[in-house]
């Protein structure tokens, strides 16, 4: 022990870290902040540095080359011991990490964190939530499978709507004419060692400053931030009324990221690694690419924005969205703190909620893309033939064998492309479903070269039949003279 | 040593090592810049977009749509299967081919041939095309790329080389092909 002691003080003589080691840690904060909702800063830093560990330890097995890096991921999965667990916590950790991040900055925002004297620290937050995205986006590559490799092709096309500088960016962006292996080593790059430099440095920043500045007071409903007098009050209430960060604060910080930790484990544990899907060949074409969970929005969003508005929203929208988040504090960097007095701030959060999660509820079932796999020789219940004339059924065979099941569907099967069928007679007269088949309209692709008149004529009798009991099937009422028939 | 009012010759040195620097700095960042940016300034050179041959004609009958692969002419060994690539060949009759990217024209994602209702269908966003590669519906703004072809000894080869994209590049690809029809 007094061996201990001496080879401490040792290294202090030398080193000279103890003393402002020990200060940082006691620095007074306000009583109230020694909260559990100031706890998620030092959780999402706990969480990469697990990341880190994790991922040097995912390096030594992992090759970052096309031709390689899906096997080593096989490698990592079934042959190294515990390989499958190292990925699995890399994964849920990158997931955990994404979450509390977002998690911090909603209670920043909410608690007015970001206004004086802390813009510059929200505005490295902003830059920190970037680099978490960037790293999230960047792992989903080096996870190198056909989810991977399609999604870079997502991205080249997306790079390639830039005005002018698009080709170029491409080719930048794929360090090459095609999605090959200089994209899996530049993106192996920027993962390893570009992103995470930089997540470093920014954090070494964004720490300082809160040190610097301090940790932002409980907000008062009614205490003002005013720029001339808000430094003096913070002190008031830091170094007369407050206490010191170890142990008031630093307690919670410690049993918030060990919880999050094992609950990374747990889920590691559970649910296992991600991936990696199909072999990234180009040439397995039987693949419906779907990106991972915190992008599963925008993969909603780009198929349902209309045509002529995607790319400049694409192009203009991030745009938008940064330069907002940069200037927050300088727009309101004074005044009211609280959420309880800030009714605008909390349904920006809501709508912004609402709409990610909306996205991201649609993203799972993607109703937008047709069912490739809607079989032609799959049954159909009997209430769509029994009691159906020889013409009926034979339009019924029509529409099993067109594919017209991969976007609509009747009864639960099919794609939800376009509208359900189950009950299209009573939108449609039969003249109407003719020209709907045949010239197509709406988001419909013309099938008129790809039915004879015999196939039309059936596959319409067939649909003329799909109407819900007790209610009637439309009418031309210019023919039937205004008389249901 | 300072003069009063000017500045000192400490200063001046520390002027100079800087430009000094600053002169270092620019002659190491232009090797530096003309690495990174290779990948562009490669597209200049020659064999970047190469005839190809997909085989003899007799592997795609008369009136039928048929997957083709092939090897990107650029490829590393380290590219593994990546820089196999596929694509349809649709023959219409005689010597009238369409080779189309298996790109969607959307965003990119690997297209499918539904022969029954004669469509290309894209698994990603719903985008839909029709036997000749027109754009039928979904959020594609063109129809799918396709590659400038020719039939040399009974093969059928293709210009290829690049990813195609909704860029600029591609509507200059697009360009090649009407302003050079196929067979010409």
């Amino acid at each position: 022990m007094r061996l201990m002691h001496k080879l401490g003080q040792w290294l202090d003589q030398r080193l000279q870290l103890g003393a402002p080691i020990r200060e940082t840690m006691e620095h007074p904060i306000p009583r109230d902040t020694a909260s559990w909702y100031y706890v998620f800063g030092s959780a999402a830093m706990t969480v990469f540095g697990l990341q880190l560990v994790t991922g040097i330890l995912l390096a030594l097995i992992y090759v970052p080359s096309a031709g390689e890096a899906w096997n080593s991921l096989q490698i990592l999965n079934h042959q190294v011991t515990l390989g499958w667990f190292i990925r699995a916590l890399h994964g849920w950790g990158s997931n955990f990490m994404l979450a509390i991040v977002l998690i911090h900055m909603v209670q920043v925002f909410l608690f007015g964190a970001y206004k004086f004297p802390r813009e510059l620290t929200w505005i490295l937050g902003v830059f920190l939530l970037l680099m978490t995205l960037g790293m999230a986006f960047t792992g989903q590559v080096l996870r190198f499978d056909q989810d991977a490799y399609w999604g870079l092709g997502i991205g080249a096309s997306i790079s390639s709507r830039v005005p002018v500088l698009g080709p170029p960016l491409v080719k930048l962006l794929l360090g090459g004419p095609i999605i090959a292996g200089e994209t899996l080593s530049r993106f192996f790059a920027l993962h390893v060692f570009v992103i995470p430099g930089s997540l470093m440095l920014f954090i070494g920043l964004h720490l300082v400053l809160v040190l610097k500045l301090g940790i932002n007071e409980w907000p008062m409903p009614g205490r003002l931030v005013r720029r001339s007098d808000y430094l003096e009050k913070y002190h008031t209430l830091t170094h007369t009324e407050g206490v010191p960060f170890m142990p008031y604060g630093v307690w919670k910080d410690a049993v918030f990221s060990g919880l999050i930790l094992l609950c990374i484990a747990a889920c590691a544990l559970y649910f296992g690694p991600f991936g990696p899907s199909g072999q990234p060949d180009p040439r397995i074409i039987q693949t419906a690419p779907r990106p991972d969970f915190f992008f599963l929005w925008l993969y909603a969003l780009l198929s349902l924005l209309p045509p002529a508005l995607e790319t400049p929203v694409l192009l203009i929208g991030p745009v938008i969205a940064l330069i907002v988040l940069v200037a927050l504090p300088f727009v309101s960097g004074e005044g009211e703190k609280s959420w309880k007095r800030r009714p605008i701030a909390v349904l920006t959060i809501l709508l912004v909620a609402v709409a990610l999660g909306t996205f991201t509820n649609l993203a799972s079932h993607a109703p937008w893309s047709p069912v490739m796999d809607a079989w032609t020789g799959a049954p159909v219940a009997s209430k769509f033939v029994s009691g159906r004339t020889p013409l009926q059924v034979q339009g019924a065979l029509v529409f099993q064998s067109k594919q017209c099941h991969n976007c609509h569907a009747l009864g639960e099967n099919g794609g939800k492309r376009g509208p359900a069928l189950d009950a299209v007679a009573v939108r449609l007269t039969g003249d109407q479903l003719v020209r709907q088949v045949l010239q197509g309209g709406g988001n419909m692709p013309a099938y008129g070269k790809n039915l004879n008149p015999a196939e039309t004529t059936a596959l319409v009798a067939f649909l003329e039949t799909l109407y819900p009991p007790g209610q009637a099937p439309a009418h031309d009422a210019s023919r039937t003279n205004g008389e249901q028939p | 040593m300072s003069i009063p009012g000017g500045f000192s010759r400490r200063q001046m040195f520390l002027k100079i090592s800087m430009l000094f620097n600053g002169i270092v700095g620019v002659l190491l960042g232009i090797p530096i810049v003309g690495y990174i940016l290779s990948p562009v300034t490669r597209g200049r050179r020659a064999g970047y977009e190469s005839w190809i041959s997909l085989g003899s004609t007799d592997q795609f009958p008369p009136g039928q749509t048929r997957l083709a692969t092939y090897r990107n002419p650029v490829a590393h060994a380290s590219d593994g299967e990546t820089a196999d690539i596929a694509c349809w060949v649709r023959h219409t009759d005689g010597e009238h081919f369409q080779v189309f990217a298996i790109n969607c024209a959307h965003l990119g994602c690997p297209v499918r041939w539904f022969p029954q209702s004669g469509l290309f269908m894209c698994p990603c966003h719903g985008g839909a095309y029709y036997a000749d590669g027109a754009r039928a519906s979904g959020p594609p703004e063109r129809g799918l790329f396709q590659y400038p072809f020719q039939i040399l000894d009974g093969n059928l080869q293709i210009q290829a080389g690049e990813m195609p994209t909704p860029g600029l590049s591609a509507r200059i690809h697009g360009k090649t092909r009407t302003e050079r029809p196929p067979c010409a």
